[in-house]
């Protein structure tokens, strides 16, 4: 069924069709609409789960370890300082292999205060073994916490579905709502191996010495690899069912494309404008969208890359000291072997307008350049 | 023969605490109370380590580990998620430390007492981070050495009122507890078993390495702690105090001190007025209700 949501909204409704059995929140801007549905859902029961109104995020994240720990499918959403609060937790829940499911809503963090998208707070944290999914659009929310379950609950690692602030999130698109029906059909129970229980009770996080820890992250670099084909896999099957297909890259017009801007989140949809209207002047502009970040879809970056392609990486996220975050693991998964050039654009920071414009400016500066050897780090703004 | 205390052990003698650890003790006297059908959350504190390291166990029930700030919240989530698959029988207990509890642990747990989640709040209260090797907590009493207060005046703020803070979020059922006075303490734990809603304990744990004291003397420490008026025993239900200790006489609280090192430090001057603020906290009457 259509329905018109905002990005917040599709999240908490895709997170009631997934049958969640714990629910934990907290509010920050621009998340707190999918905390306030969740409750709302919750009292009116179209949420049947437990609902925990806890009074931090790393308290929210504390709260999902021990329901996960204890066999529960969970969920929880937050932005920002509140993510970078529950670091310590992101950690823990990553090492401790279950599979959470967590929306972030990017925006950018402090100091100074500021609300606007920014995909600063969750890249900063890429090392905490959480897988990581971009959407651009509010059906891609919806679907993308949908899948977030099957993926997560397939490899035991839990997963962040990341849309934009205010661009997304307070946005309202058409989204097709499926049935509960067929989610149920799609998602089946959450089955644990192992859960806290007095009849067969089990100690879980125990210290452990160097050669268990080891192999224990060595065994969860196994599985990050096998999540590359889980998200393939699982986005391939709910094409299947529903008929949306995703995968960890999106190529929009690329079959030929000489220059191609690479871009994740809510600016794909800009960026698909920007190569239309390169394509009615008649030069070879494609987009790639990055759905996923961890496991970082290096075979998959690999595979689609041609000789003497140009990639003009948009950032909307700087690592001071190093750059765009997205060019620096591009870069990383290219080099040496690709004869591919890397140019590096931070854009939009905090909540800035990337438009249809500047994206063709970054094109054209990429495509024009005499020679292909990258720039370091560009800062762009779009001036109008 | 049939005794007071139940004669089951969830708890083994392989454990790998210090001597005369009052930690340990607690742990088997509160696991008397609790039965099998409970779950143990702990975050860090001297407990990670001596509930053993993996593969091995003392206890013989799920215990789930947790970071330092993060017991009570993640025992809220236990609770909810053992509930929502239809679980409602199992205890969820969190076991913490004085750090863990008055410090770096206060908030998760102000949260969890706020919203009255069905859980037992545990915090065996050694008055000093002793599993990093004895620095000063918000429950290290005035005077007390510790590798952080290193000077000869020790700690120079009182200890932190827990107890009030706790009170002050209306729990359930509330009890202070120390191991030589086994059978108060079993009982209690008993009767928390029964209580549904936001339950807590508090318990006075000697740590003979952190208080510098004999590990033989540790539950005679745990006695003078309660005959001298330091430590009072009571409960709160529904808003209720009962004392259950009353003291026809209290004993100088210099037994008590002079027994420990970590008080090495403290002068007569320092002594009497202790012993003034205990005896104007006791009234008078030695069995009034402070």
């Amino acid at each position: 069924m259509k329905k018109v949501l905002m990005g917040n909204h599709a999240a908490a409704v895709a997170a009631a069709l997934a049958r969640v059995q714990v629910t934990v929140g907290y509010p920050i801007t621009p998340q707190t609409q999918v905390y306030e549905l969740l409750a709302e859902m919750k009292l009116n029961g179209t949420l049947a789960g437990e609902f925990i109104a806890a009074e931090s995020e790393h308290s929210v994240m504390a709260a999902i370890y021990g329901a996960a720990t204890a066999g529960a499918r969970t969920f929880t959403a937050t932005s920002s300082q509140g993510l970078a609060y529950m670091h310590e937790m992101l950690h823990w829940v990553a090492g401790a292999r279950l599979p959470v499911v967590m929306v972030d809503v990017n925006r950018a963090l402090g100091a100074p205060w500021n609300l606007g998208t920014d995909q600063t707070d969750s890249l900063s944290q890429r090392d905490t073994g959480w897988i990581q999914i971009y959407c651009s659009t509010n059906q891609e929310i919806l679907d993308s916490v949908l899948m977030a379950f099957k993926i997560a609950e397939r490899v035991m690692i839990p997963t962040m579905v990341v849309l934009d602030g205010f661009t997304l999130s307070h946005s309202y698109e058409p989204v097709d709502v499926p049935a509960q029906d067929d989610i149920d059909a799609f998602l089946p129970p959450f089955k644990p191996e192992l859960t806290l229980d007095p009849k067969r009770p089990m100690t879980f996080g125990a210290l452990v010495g160097p050669k268990d820890y080891l192999r224990l992250r060595r065994r969860m670099a196994a599985d990050m690899a096998e999540a590359e084909r889980a998200i393939d896999e699982v986005g391939r099957e709910f094409g299947e069912r529903f008929g949306r297909f995703y995968g960890q890259l999106d190529a929009y017009r690329c079959e030929d494309a000489e220059t191609v801007l690479v871009t994740s989140g809510a600016v794909g949809s800009t960026a698909r404008a920007a190569v239309d209207a390169l394509r009615e002047q008649g030069l070879a502009a494609g987009n790639l969208r990055m759905r996923s970040f961890r496991p970082f879809p290096a075979q998959a970056l690999r595979a689609f890359v041609r000789p003497g392609m140009r990639l003009a990486v948009i950032d909307r996220n700087y690592s001071p000291g190093a750059g765009g975050i997205f060019a620096q693991e591009i870069k990383a998964a290219l080099y040496p072997r690709s004869s591919a050039s890397v140019h590096g654009y931070v854009a939009g920071l905090g909540g800035g307008d990337i438009t249809v414009e500047l994206l063709q400016e970054v094109w054209r500066r990429v495509h024009d350049a005499a020679a292909a050897e990258p720039e370091p780090a560009s800062w762009v703004e779009d001036a109008r | 023969m049939k005794t007071s205390i139940p004669s089951n052990e969830l708890m083994s003698s392989g454990h790998l605490a210090c001597q005369g650890c009052g930690a340990t003790l607690s742990m088997r006297y509160a696991l008397k109370g609790l039965g099998a059908n409970t779950v143990i959350v702990i975050p860090a504190c001297c407990w990670t380590i001596l509930a053993g390291p993996a593969p091995l166990s003392s206890l013989g029930l799920p215990v789930l580990h947790s970071p330092f700030a993060s017991a009570a919240a993640a025992a809220c989530g236990v609770k909810a998620g053992l509930r929502s698959r239809g679980d409602v029988e199992t205890q969820v207990v969190a076991w913490a430390g004085d750090g863990g509890t008055f410090d770096i642990g206060l908030q998760a747990l102000s949260g969890v007492a706020d919203r009255n989640e069905d859980i037992l709040y545990v915090c065996y209260d050694n008055e000093a981070y002793m599993n990093t090797g004895v620095q000063r907590s918000g429950g290290t009493p005035q005077g007390a050495w510790t590798m952080s207060t290193p000077g000869a005046s020790g700690s120079t703020r009182p200890k932190k009122d827990l107890d009030a803070i706790i009170l002050a979020h209306h729990p359930v059922y509330f009890a202070t507890a120390t191991p030589a006075y086994a059978e108060d303490m079993v009982l209690k734990f008993t009767k928390a078993r029964a209580i549904k809603g936001f339950r807590f304990i508090h318990i006075l744990s000697p740590c003979p390495p952190g208080w510098k004291s004999d590990p033989k003397d540790s539950a005679r420490l745990s006695r003078l702690a309660v005959q001298t008026g330091l430590l009072r025993l009571y409960e709160v239900e529904d808003g209720r105090m009962r004392l259950n200790m009353p003291l026809s006489k209290r004993k100088p609280v210099e037994d008590f001190l002079r027994a420990q090192g970590r008080y090495k430090g403290m002068g007569t001057a320092q002594i009497a007025d202790l012993q003034r603020r205990v005896d104007e906290a006791w009234g008078k009457d030695p069995e009034s209700e402070p």
